[in-house]
């Protein structure tokens, strides 16, 4: 193996031209869509604008600032997939209320949650300033993440929503704590495992060429299993119950580099999934959905909409603000996957499943380049989290995969998921600064005689 | 406005959108295609290594490569180990490869490791940490011949 010379390499101003290509692919999908649908450019695109060139400026600031050595490619990526949400959103806005002026309007306040979520990213690059840090806090991080999933099912505060009580209702504002879950998990998994992994690396029996793992470290995964499960029966989200299986079976397999594991994962995910399948309506209702939308339309009408809607798009779409993505239900959240392909066509929707590989593929590189092993774990896991979570969103509402809650990251309205996602890249790019920054200069040893142990005799 | 106009947009949006996929990719295209290794990878690294910023071997321009771990300070000075492929463990545990008899050294104390090409010390958590001069160290840090690397009392280098 030859180790290429490692030149530290800031790259900021590459991060500047994608910045701006980024925000203006927002500015020019929300001119568009005006164009689209009432055939002006919408009198407020300076709002949006303006909003997309603020957020592009501070953020690309902030990491000037404080991690110059961060990675160049994500930011403009992430600002990229926000716009075009963002402008999705309000061509949704518009088309719903044609159908029914009464329909709620969401663009501004997703507008004011990628705010919030900016925030939290400049907060989470300036308050963590290394990322071992959080090492310390893996217990505390583990309790959150409990305390927040089981906030939902709390009476009082927690409140069901379209069958899933995985929402928190304090003072008129909503949100889902699950999502903020994933991200204190990932940090309690990485942890965890760190200091966890050579017990949980010893092999027990060798079958057809794969060690699994001995009987009685199988705990910690039952423990998962049963937790995620758990969310499945009480809270009755699909989703998130194979969103954190799924992170810890892999955030275990790459702490132990067994793959074992993974085959134990799959075992629990299939008798999870059967057992879920044979005991609960909605997982027999999606399920059902899934092999056959057709056998049912009146109940599968937001997945065959969805399916009519990709159809309608083609290969090059019907333009922004020209389709009818409206008509399915939750098309500005679940299915906005599904509103993008029908007005950007498979060449959009392909270039935004592009998107977020490369925000994954960016994710993994800096697990690869990370020094230390819980820097390691966490951005493989948030990666993961990520891949994942985009995969069961794009391959449920093209039916690849039966249809589970999940929200397509930056682009589904959801103040939540936009605020917790931004948190993640901010931790990813802390990872990355750390990662990128040259090492601190090695002096030699003999000159400093001030650090000596004292030497009594 | 007309349809071929919306037709254009809409091309023009693709476009652009592709234009800045494909941008993002050329950003990090040393990632995926991987990056040039140089014909002479030796000669290169050394030239370049210690004028970037390894100050220290500037200072020991110390050639060659590495065959023995050598402890020249504390109380078991002068017992050396040779260098081979495996880790080198150091610690007062039984299972180190050298014992080492400091109080202030942890049981598994320490570990020298190689990617074939460098060696890393790292510290294995620890109590009184292991310093490169002031610098306590807490992630794997690539050492060269001649680099004086302290556990407790007790000081260790890489020697030829």
């Amino acid at each position: 193996m030859t180790t290429p010379v490692w030149l530290p390499r800031k790259r900021r101003g590459a991060e500047f031209f994608l910045t701006v290509l980024a925000v203006f692919i927002g500015i020019a999908a929300y001119a568009s869509v005006g164009l689209g649908v009432e055939g002006t450019i919408p009198a407020d695109t300076y709002k949006l604008g303006g909003a997309l060139i603020v957020v592009a400026v501070a953020t690309h600031l902030v990491i000037r600032r404080v991690a110059p050595y961060a990675d160049p490619v994500l930011l403009p990526l992430v600002i990229a997939l926000n716009g075009l949400g963002l402008a999705m959103i309000y061509r949704l806005d518009l088309g719903r209320q044609q159908i029914d002026p009464e329909r709620a309007a969401f663009a501004n306040s997703q507008l004011v949650w990628t705010a919030v979520g900016i925030v939290a990213f400049a907060g989470i690059l300036i308050a963590v300033r290394d990322h071992r840090r959080l090492q310390t806090l893996t217990y505390t991080f583990g309790a959150a993440a409990i305390g927040l999933l089981i906030l939902p099912l709390l009476p009082g505060i927690g409140q069901t929503i379209n069958g899933a009580r995985i929402w928190v209702v304090v003072l008129g504002f909503s949100f889902q704590p699950g999502e903020a879950a994933k991200v204190c998990l990932a940090i309690f998994f990485a942890g965890y495992l760190v200091v966890k992994r050579d017990a949980l690396a010893l092999a027990g029996r060798r079958v057809i060429g794969i060690d699994l793992p001995r009987g009685r470290d199988l705990g910690p995964i039952l423990a998962c299993w049963l937790v995620s499960v758990g969310i499945l029966v009480l809270q009755r989200d699909l989703g998130s119950s194979l969103l954190f299986f799924g992170l810890f079976v892999v955030m275990l397999y790459v702490a132990t580099e067994r793959p074992g594991w993974i085959v134990v994962g799959g075992l629990l995910f299939g008798a999870g999934a059967y057992f879920g399948y044979a005991a609960f309506g909605h997982v027999r209702v999606r399920f059902d959905a899934w092999l056959d939308p057709f056998a049912d339309p009146d109940r599968n009408g937001q997945i065959i909409n969805g399916l009519f809607g990709l159809a309608h798009g083609g290969i090059l779409g019907q333009g922004l603000g020209q389709g009818s993505p409206q008509l399915t239900p939750y098309s500005f959240s679940d299915f906005i996957a599904a509103s993008m392909g029908e007005e950007l066509g498979l060449t959009g929707l392909m270039a935004i499943v592009l998107i977020y590989g490369l925000i994954v593929e960016r994710g993994m590189r800096i697990a690869l380049t990370c020094r230390d092993a819980f820097g390691k774990l966490l951005a493989a896991g948030l990666a993961f989290s990520f891949a994942l979570q985009v995969f069961v969103v794009v391959g449920g509402v093209t039916r690849l995969i039966p249809l589970t809650g999940l929200t397509t990251p930056f682009m589904a309205q959801g103040g939540s998921s936009v605020v917790m996602n931004w948190a993640i890249i901010g931790l990813l790019l802390r990872i990355s600064d750390q990662t990128r920054r040259p090492a601190p200069e090695i002096s030699s040893f003999a000159s400093d005689e001030e650090t000596q142990v004292v030497k009594l005799s | 406005m007309s349809e071929l106009t919306l037709t254009l947009i809409k091309l023009g949006f693709l476009a652009v959108l592709w234009l800045f996929v494909l941008s993002a990719v050329s950003v990090i295209r040393s990632d995926i295609f991987g990056t040039k290794a140089p014909s002479t990878p030796r000669p290169a690294k050394q030239g370049k290594a210690p004028a970037a910023k390894q100050k220290t071997k500037a200072r020991k321009p110390a050639r060659g490569v590495a065959t023995r771990l050598q402890v020249v300070d504390g109380p078991n000075a002068g017992q050396s180990v040779p260098l081979s492929e495996g880790p080198i463990l150091l610690g007062r545990g039984t299972d180190a490869a050298i014992r080492l008899d400091d109080d202030y050294v942890s049981t598994r104390h320490a570990r020298f490791a190689t990617n074939g090409e460098q060696w890393f010390v790292e510290d294995l958590g620890s109590t009184n940490g292991t310093y490169l001069g002031s610098q306590r160290i807490t992630t794997p840090i690539p050492i060269g011949l001649g680099i004086q690397v302290r556990l407790g009392k007790t000081i260790v280098e890489l020697q030829k």
